[in-house]
């Protein structure tokens, strides 16, 4: 029989019956009602932030490097609107999240009641879908269904709008169904056919080329594990995204680094000469294509992909594949395997040397300097210290991001957190509070810069609170590094408002949160330091003093293809960009 | 000048089309469909919805669009990734549907005019739903051009204004949606 009980309970019975240990929230007039639930149970635990920003990439930390959904609860007007860059964050980057919002009560929707936004509205578009929940007989059916939404097919974040009325309202709870719905049925198998004719073009390529992406990490370890099995079946060399980075062991020879805009020069050239690409989970981001017109001319792609919408979106694929990577991943393996057991190795060993030879122009290679800290080798120094541990990165936006992603190297998925298609600065500092809320005794370090880690400093409030022993480490070059490279690429030189003015003591303000605070000048001194931080057993912030102008090279210029790339020899960067390239981001 | 990177379609024309879909009617789904146009580029020529099948509470919406076959296919895709969104059939790419639309048009005038006016809405088989002594009010339904042309041809008898429903339409044949 149907349980009586409010609006507020039911949320958190379905809280409860959706598995969830964990919410991130802020408290606020509308959304009372579900923190007085919230006090009379002990089974979700609430993580209370210091703004709703934060609250959503805790979210997104958490569920990213779980595999579950991430959940935030925020209040009316300022608490919802706080939320929508982290929502937003979620779409573009796919992450499931479910996001409770609180409501005027539905008599005063429409009068600008104290506090009301009209957050559906607002979230419409940075959202899968979201809900206002006109009645409380609506209520359990729409908890369920956001949950199955936000994590089924393409991953997204859903919004639910409860008016205040709705959850002091008593109404009877439903536990959730199998997971259906009427209009929304992602299609998870492949078509067997598609597959069959995929390996048929795999078997005949000459130089092939994984493409993987953030949809590997999507579809769960599962993928990963078939995505290994299929490249050891078939000695192709693998790339990645920014966001598909762990899925495939850097520390495989099979890997060719990270492509695109900052990818490696070998992934990007073969990226340009295959003659067959095998894109799996990613959306041909112009991040990867460059100059459409100039983007692997030469080659039959194959694109798995769960969103139909991604197909064609920006490149004209031959062989569109839908569904879930994992499944199709297996099919082919299986597949495979009936037509061949030997890798084809000699057939693609001219394709192989061809790599080797762009391996050969080592492009993450950069000067060394014993006096000042190289940022590429702070990050150098931070993988070797930590990469015999349990280890989760998450980042902020800029230059420390792209170096982060060149030179830590990932061996399993779910490692990873970064901001890739909104680039959110301030995402990092509370997607590692997320991250260390699921893995406690895990060591997780924020890369940081010293611009971005402002703008959501205050959840080290947070991390201290919950004794969330999260490690800031900041590559502090006293520049918003990644404008003042694009204004040396494309403003000659003209570094207006990008230098990071009067900075705070980051030690002292490490002290002031109650965490510990170090700085590194000194390149000798380095590891111990890194040692020290990753002893501490509480938050620390490190504020490591990098040089001040380094460019973040390799780097496809804006409007260039993969094939004109600027190596890191390259002295002047100011003359690169032509009229057109200027105006693209 | 600046091309962005849909140049790369320079040599697709863009087509005018008509999108059937069938939606729950649920509040708002109205401003995902159309939220979803502008927030993506897309050309909205003509919408028409209404309340189809009260029992199930399921709209259909008639969008007429241009674009190149490419964004077509985006449009139909994006529209079909909506929850609440049940089908989408493109009825111009599946050829010969029926397409209607209704206009009311007031035109006013004396004399000679007038005769004329009256005259030409019997041509085109337009209904008089409001006369007065100096104006009419005509019902015309029929496609797209047909409407057109009538307008076009009151517009030197008087016109005054239009209103126009915006297309809808409909396969032919014994199969449904
Ligand atoms: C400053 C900056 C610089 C950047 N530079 C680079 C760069 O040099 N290189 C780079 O790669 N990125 C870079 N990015 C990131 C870039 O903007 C994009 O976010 C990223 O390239 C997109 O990754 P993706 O293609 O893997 O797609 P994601 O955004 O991860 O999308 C996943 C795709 O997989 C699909 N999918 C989801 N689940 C499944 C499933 N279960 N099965 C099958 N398919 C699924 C989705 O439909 C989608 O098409 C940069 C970002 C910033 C902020
Ligand atoms: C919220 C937000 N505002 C502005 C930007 C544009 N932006 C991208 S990188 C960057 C500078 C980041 O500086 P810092 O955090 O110091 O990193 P660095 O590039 O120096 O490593 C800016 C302003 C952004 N990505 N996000
Ligand atoms: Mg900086």
């Amino acid at each position: 029989m149907a349980q009586q009980m409010t609006g507020a309970e039911m949320v958190i019975q379905a809280l409860i019956d959706q598995d969830v240990e964990h919410i991130f929230g802020y408290p606020g007039g509308a959304v009372l009602p579900i923190y007085d639930a919230i006090f009379q149970q002990d089974k979700v635990e609430h993580i209370l932030v210091r703004h709703e920003q934060g609250a959503t990439h805790m979210a997104e930390g958490y569920a990213r490097s779980t595999g579950k959904c991430g959940v935030v609860l925020v209040t009316s007007g300022p608490g919802a609107t706080n939320a929508v860059t982290g929502l937003a964050d979620a779409l573009l980057d796919s992450i499931p999240m479910v996001c409770i919002t609180g409501q005027v009560p539905t008599p005063l929707i429409g009068s600008d009641a104290f506090q009301e936004c009209d957050t559906v509205g607002i979230t419409r578009n940075c959202t899968k879908h979201n809900y206002l929940v006109k009645s409380v007989e609506d209520l359990p059916r729409i908890l369920h269904e956001a949950f199955y939404v936000a994590t089924s097919g393409r991953p997204g974040p859903v919004v639910i709008d409860i008016p205040k009325d709705v959850q002091f309202a008593l109404g009877s709870y439903m536990k959730p169904n199998n997971g259906s719905h009427p209009t929304y049925k992602p299609q998870m198998e492949g078509e067997l056919e598609a597959i069959k004719m995929a390996v048929d073009m795999m078997l005949k390529a000459e130089k092939p080329v994984f493409y993987t992406g953030g949809g590997v990490v999507n579809s769960g370890p599962e993928a990963s594990k078939e995505l290994r099995e299929l490249a050891d079946l078939t000695g192709y060399p693998v790339t990645s995204t920014l966001m598909g980075l762990g899925a495939f062991p850097a520390s495989s020879d099979q890997w060719l680094g990270m492509l695109g805009m900052h990818g490696t020069y070998e992934a990007n050239m073969a990226m340009h000469d295959c003659d067959l690409m095998i894109c799996v989970g990613a959306r041909f981001d112009d991040r990867i294509t460059g100059r459409l017109d100039g983007f692997s001319p030469n080659s039959k792609k194959i694109h798995i992909d769960i969103d139909p919408s991604s197909i064609n979106k920006n490149i004209v694929v031959d062989l569109p594949i839908i569904g879930d990577c994992g499944l199709v991943l297996e099919e082919m393996v299986r597949i495979w395997r009936s037509r061949t057991n030997e890798p084809r190795t000699e057939a693609i060993a001219p394709w192989w040397k061809q790599i080797n030879e762009w391996r050969d122009v080592k492009s993450l290679a950069y000067e060394k300097s014993d006096k000042v800290i190289k940022p590429q080798y702070a990050i150098e120094r931070l993988f070797e210290l930590t990469k015999e541990r349990d280890v989760y990165i998450t980042t902020e936006v800029g230059q420390h991001q792209m170096w982060a992603a060149q030179h830590f190297h990932f061996n399993e998925p779910n490692r990873w957190m970064t901001s890739g298609g909104l680039g959110t600065m301030g995402y990092g500092l509370p997607a590692a509070v997320g991250v260390q809320t699921a893995h406690r005794d895990a060591l997780v370090i924020d890369i940081a810069g010293e611009a971005s880690v402002q703008m959501t400093m205050q959840e080290m409030s947070t991390a201290v609170q919950y004794g969330l022993p999260i490690k800031v480490f900041i590559l502090n070059n006293e520049y918003m590094g990644m404008v003042r490279q694009w204004q040396e690429l494309l403003h000659g030189g003209r570094y207006s408002n990008s230098y990071s003015e009067s900075l705070p003591d980051f030690v002292k303000m490490a002290e002031a949160f109650g965490a510990h605070g170090i700085i590194c000048e000194d390149p000798a001194e380095l590891d111990d330091k890194i040692m020290e931080m990753i002893d501490s057993d509480k938050p620390v912030i490190f504020d490591c003093r990098v040089t001040k102008e380094e460019n973040c090279l390799p780097m496809i210029p804006s409007g260039k293809a993969h094939h004109e790339m600027i190596l890191p020899d390259t002295a002047d960067i100011g003359n690169i960009i032509d009229e057109k390239g200027k105006v693209l981001v | 000048m600046f091309k962005p990177s849909w140049d790369l379609e320079r040599n697709q024309l863009v087509e005018r089309h008509t999108l059937t879909v069938l939606v729950d009617n649920e509040p708002g789904v109205l401003a995902r469909v159309v939220g979803l146009f502008s927030a993506r580029g897309f050309n909205i020529e003509s919408l028409t919805v209404s309340e189809t099948e009260h029992d199930r509470h399921r709209s259909r919406i008639t969008i007429v669009t241009t674009a190149t076959p490419k964004v077509l296919a985006q449009i139909k895709l994006q529209l079909e990734r909506l929850v609440p969104v049940h089908r989408v059939h493109d009825l111009t790419a599946e050829g010969n549907a029926l397409e209607r639309e209704l206009a009311l048009i007031k035109v006013s005038g004396k004399g000679e005019n007038r005769v004329e006016t009256l005259r030409l809405a019997e041509a085109f088989r337009a209904n008089v739903v409001d006369a007065s002594i100096e104006s009419f009010v005509f019902e015309i339904t029929g496609r797209p051009n047909k409407v057109e042309q009538f307008i076009t041809l009151m517009q030197p008898l008087g016109l005054v204004e239009v209103v126009r429903t915006g297309l809808t339409a409909i396969s032919r044949g014994k199969e449904g949606m």
